[in-house]
């Protein structure tokens, strides 16, 4: 455990990183810039993680987002390049209506945080924080967990069918 | 027997099923099924008429067993069930003795006709409709038998349904009848309201303590619209004559000695209803006493075999009304019975006659007696007995109905009653003297029927002429003691009545002879010299005539305007909410841009002002 | 002291800039970046939850998981979406894919 004034430090620290890149990955113009960004944002939420005492969940995350997803995007963004790569990531004409509503949805959300009353409970996390997973996906929610495996089945043999596209001529 | 008196309808139902989905192209078989069903009906209803002689069942203590058909309890309940009493008994034998005697003779008349077995499926729904409707045992049972019946009358007056008057014939009974069953049903509906019960005898001992006269009196009249429309009164009679164009023995059976009188039966059943009632009384009986007479009258002008016995069906059920009305219900009855016989007698031998002659104009018959022995002979009694010459049955009925008029003070229908006698009379020898008297007209080759024919002839005429008996004076313990209102009364014979009414009768008789008894110019210089009324009376008063005037005048130009607001208005806002609809979707489809990401911000957008909504503190949210 | 607010306050924060970027830019993978973003500010929530209203179980954590295990399914085939459309129209612009109009 850290202590509680390096925690504080190291919380703000990652906040402005997350905050940054993340609005990074959202205003640039260059759409590889934006996924790399992107991925240093998953990188800072995985220390947030950290700092929950989520240690599994932080690897997942990294596993996961800042390894497969980023990649996928990355991925994606070579095969559907075109024209000049660095004007690839511009706004639609909403943009001004969309920043005013986030802007009022934030504004709103935090004062709603903060009007409400949320019981703190203290207790001890579970130790063997890995081991506890398991239990919970392997006990009590082994239905859904099995339905998971099921979902990326699905999702793996729809993307492989949707990227290659269907023969026109059968 | 009684026990299983629910049975005596239920035997020409199955017959029904039967002819309809089993014999129907076996013609005998058919006609066999129906006759045994409606005879086996027939032997039940004599079962039931000696229970009730010997067990003593009167008017007071009848028998009813019932059944809760469909009901919300506290609300409704409608039963299903059997009301016996001697009123009951005596219908039921009257209706099965007749119906299996036309059932017979249609063998005869009906051989080698095109739909030989539906005839006698719709005989056997008559009959089972007919025998449930007397069994009823509370108003809604009855209504519903009486539709049944209504519908079966349609079905036969229209069986020559090829023939374009038949049809036309059919939908006018019908409609006519609609007209008058809605009244009816409003009628009970309202007792229903008031007293909370269909049941006859519940009526019966509810009617009696209830004080609001002035609303009874609507429902009582109501009720009696029916019977304007079933036993063809004043002004709702022109189906009819009409409805002799369907089968001769349908005449017979339905429209003369049956379902007619459905009407007068059922006054006889909610006599305690009327009978507290002086003003409906007075209606019921002055709306009888002119359809009596109105109808012997146009009787006199007819020359259609059947159209004259038609009339004279209806100035008999005006009589039946009429003796409602005076109050006694006795001598409606009992001439309800003698009647049944007679008057089908007459049209059967009516139908025997066109059965060979092939014609029902009177006047191009005539001298047909030597052929016809039988038919004309049994025909002569049924007349002398609608005539009321005694010894015969209509002699001593319809001696009790103007003796019941002129007792209970109604001198003036009692008149009324005298004349119409006399116009009976004339009119019945009118048409003997000249359909089967005078001169044989050319080419008529006239034969007797065959055997099934002229046997339910001579039945009925051998009843014709002793059916009178049980109800004549000089018996004791007759049909008055029997079947009636209030108190059993013996009938004290009036002789000064009888005198007169035999006298009119005879006189009758003796003018038509002198007009049509040999060859006369009078009836002709007769015609010459009054021809206003020759025409008024010919042309039936031309109600048919105002009939089709108000329809086309009225009820079609209100129908046009509710037409044309129909159209304009009803359709023009309906028409219009879809025009609105339409036109609106038209504008606004280009909302639906098909940009999702518009969509995700109007979504978003909403979530905000929801949240908003709920949070502010004015709606009890939570924002301080 | 960090407290849950302020982990919460971070979420709505990364929250809405995911929805900005949904809502406001072109290109379909920019699009499906930001849906990305949100669902991880949603993860944040859950984990922090888990963490100061119930410190003794691993119940958030667990959907969390749940979550991204979804995460990568709807990424996976909708870059294959993005891809396939690509091929048919040359084009990942989301403003030109409006077939779904009157």
């Amino acid at each position: 455990m850290l202590s509680t004034s390096t925690s504080t430090l190291v919380f703000w620290f990652l906040t402005i990183l997350i905050v940054a890149s993340a609005l990074a990955v959202v205003l640039l113009r260059n759409i590889v810039h934006s996924a790399l960004f992107l991925i240093l944002t998953f990188v800072g939420i995985a220390g947030i993680y950290i700092l929950l005492n989520a240690e599994f969940l932080a690897a997942v995350q990294i596993l996961v987002y800042a390894g497969a997803i980023a990649i996928l995007v990355v991925f994606a963004v070579m095969l559907t390049r075109r024209g000049d790569i660095s004007e690839s990531n511009l706004f639609n004409k909403n943009y001004l209506a969309a920043g005013v509503l986030c802007l009022a949805l934030f504004i709103l959300n935090t004062f709603l945080i903060g009007q409400t009353f949320w019981t703190i409970k203290s207790g001890e996390p579970p130790l063997n924080n890995v081991g506890a997973i398991a239990d919970a996906f392997l006990g009590r929610y082994v239905l859904p967990f099995e339905v998971a495996a099921v979902l990326l089945l699905v999702a793996m043999v729809g993307a492989i069918l949707l990227a290659r596209g269907v023969n026109q001529d059968q | 027997m009684i026990n299983n008196a629910w049975l005596i309808p239920v035997f020409p139902a199955i017959a029904f099923l039967i002819i309809v989905f089993l014999t129907r192209r076996v013609q005998l078989l058919s006609a066999l099924v129906g006759i045994v069903a409606i005879g086996t009906s027939f032997i039940m209803s004599i079962g039931v008429l000696r229970e009730v002689l010997v067990n003593g069942i009167s008017m007071e203590n009848p028998v009813e067993y019932a059944f809760t058909w469909l009901g919300i309890p506290g609300y409704l309940k409608i039963e299903a069930g059997v009301l016996i009493d001697p009123l009951t008994a005596v219908m039921l034998f009257v209706v099965t003795l007749v119906a299996f005697l036309v059932n017979i003779y249609s063998v005869g008349y009906m051989h080698g006709e095109p739909g030989f077995s539906s005839f006698f499926s719709y005989l056997a729904l008559f009959g089972a409709s007919m025998l449930g409707l007397i069994l009823a045992n509370n108003y809604f049972m009855i209504f519903f038998f009486w539709e049944l019946v209504g519908l079966c009358s349609y079905l036969l007056i229209g069986f020559y349904y090829h023939k374009h008057s038949a049809a036309r014939a059919g939908l006018k009974a019908f409609v006519t009848n609609r007209v008058a069953d809605f009244g009816f049903m409003l009628g009970f509906f309202i007792l229903f309201a008031i007293f909370g019960t269909f049941n006859f005898r519940e009526l019966a001992t509810a009617i009696p303590n209830y004080q609001d006269t002035a609303f009874l009196a609507i429902a009582a009249t109501l009720v009696f619209v029916g019977p304007i429309g079933k036993s063809a009164q004043f002004p709702l009679h022109v189906w009819l004559p009409d409805a002799m164009e369907g089968p001769t023995p349908v005449s017979a059976l339905i429209h003369a000695a049956t379902m007619v009188a459905a009407g007068v039966y059922l006054l006889a059943r909610a006599f305690v209803l009327f009978a507290s009632l002086p003003t409906v009384m007075l209606i019921v009986a002055y709306v009888g006493g002119f359809t009596a007479f109105f109808a012997a009258t146009i009787a006199i002008t007819q020359s259609d075999i059947k159209r004259i016995l038609a009339y004279s069906t209806l100035s008999q059920l005006g009589y039946m009304v009429m003796a409602m009305g005076v109050g006694s219900m006795t001598a409606g009855m009992f001439h309800l019975m003698t009647h049944a016989f007679f008057k089908a007698l007459l049209f059967l031998g009516a139908g025997s006659i066109i059965h060979a002659l092939e014609e029902q104009d009177i006047f191009r018959m005539g001298g047909i007696y030597k052929d016809m022995k039988v038919t004309v002979s049994t025909f002569i009694i049924a007349s002398l007995a609608l005539c009321g010459v005694p010894p015969l049955a209509g002699f001593w009925s319809k001696d009790e109905i103007l003796a019941g008029a002129l007792n209970h003070g109604f001198t003036g229908l009692y008149v009324l009653g005298t004349v119409v006698a006399f116009l009976t009379s004339l009119y019945m020898f009118r048409l003997i003297f000249i359909a089967f008297f005078g001169k044989r007209r050319a080419g008529l080759h006239g034969h007797e029927s065959p055997f099934t024919m002229t046997l339910p002839l001579l039945i009925l005429a051998v009843l014709s002429i002793v059916s009178g008996f049980v109800g004549a004076p000089f018996v004791s313990h007759g049909f008055s003691s029997l079947v009636y209102y209030g108190e059993p009364h013996h009938v004290v014979p009036n002789y000064g009545v009888m005198g007169i009414s035999v006298l009119v009768a005879l006189a009758g008789i003796f003018v038509a002879w002198v007009l049509y008894g040999r060859p006369s110019d009078v009836p002709t210089k007769i015609k010459h010299r009054f021809p206003f009324i020759y025409n008024l009376l010919v042309n039936k008063y031309y109600i048919d005539e105002v009939y089709m005037w108000l329809f086309r005048r009225v009820i079609l130009g209100v129908s046009y305007i509710l037409n044309w607001h129909d159209r304009h208005v009803v359709d023009g806002i309906f028409d219009g909410v879809g025009r609105l609809t339409r036109a609106s979707g038209h504008k606004l489809r280009y909302i639906q841009t098909g940009n999702l990401q518009t969509y995700a911000l109007v979504i978003f957008s909403a979530v905000v002002i929801i949240t908003l909504w709920i949070a502010t503190p004015v709606f009890g949210g939570m924002l301080q | 002291m960090i407290t849950l607010n302020h982990y919460l306050a971070l979420g709505g924060m990364l929250f809405c800039i995911g929805l900005y970027g949904a809502l406001a830019k072109k290109n379909a993978i920019a699009i499906l970046m930001g849906i990305e973003l949100m669902l991880n500010a949603v993860n944040i929530n859950l984990v922090a939850f888990n963490h100061y209203l119930e410190p003794s179980k691993v119940v958030g954590q667990v959907f969390a998981i749940f979550v991204i295990v979804v995460a990568a399914a709807e990424v996976a085939v909708g870059l294959a979406l993005v891809l396939n459309i690509y091929r048919r129209r040359l084009e990942s612009n989301v403003d030109d894919f409006n077939w779904l109009k009157w």
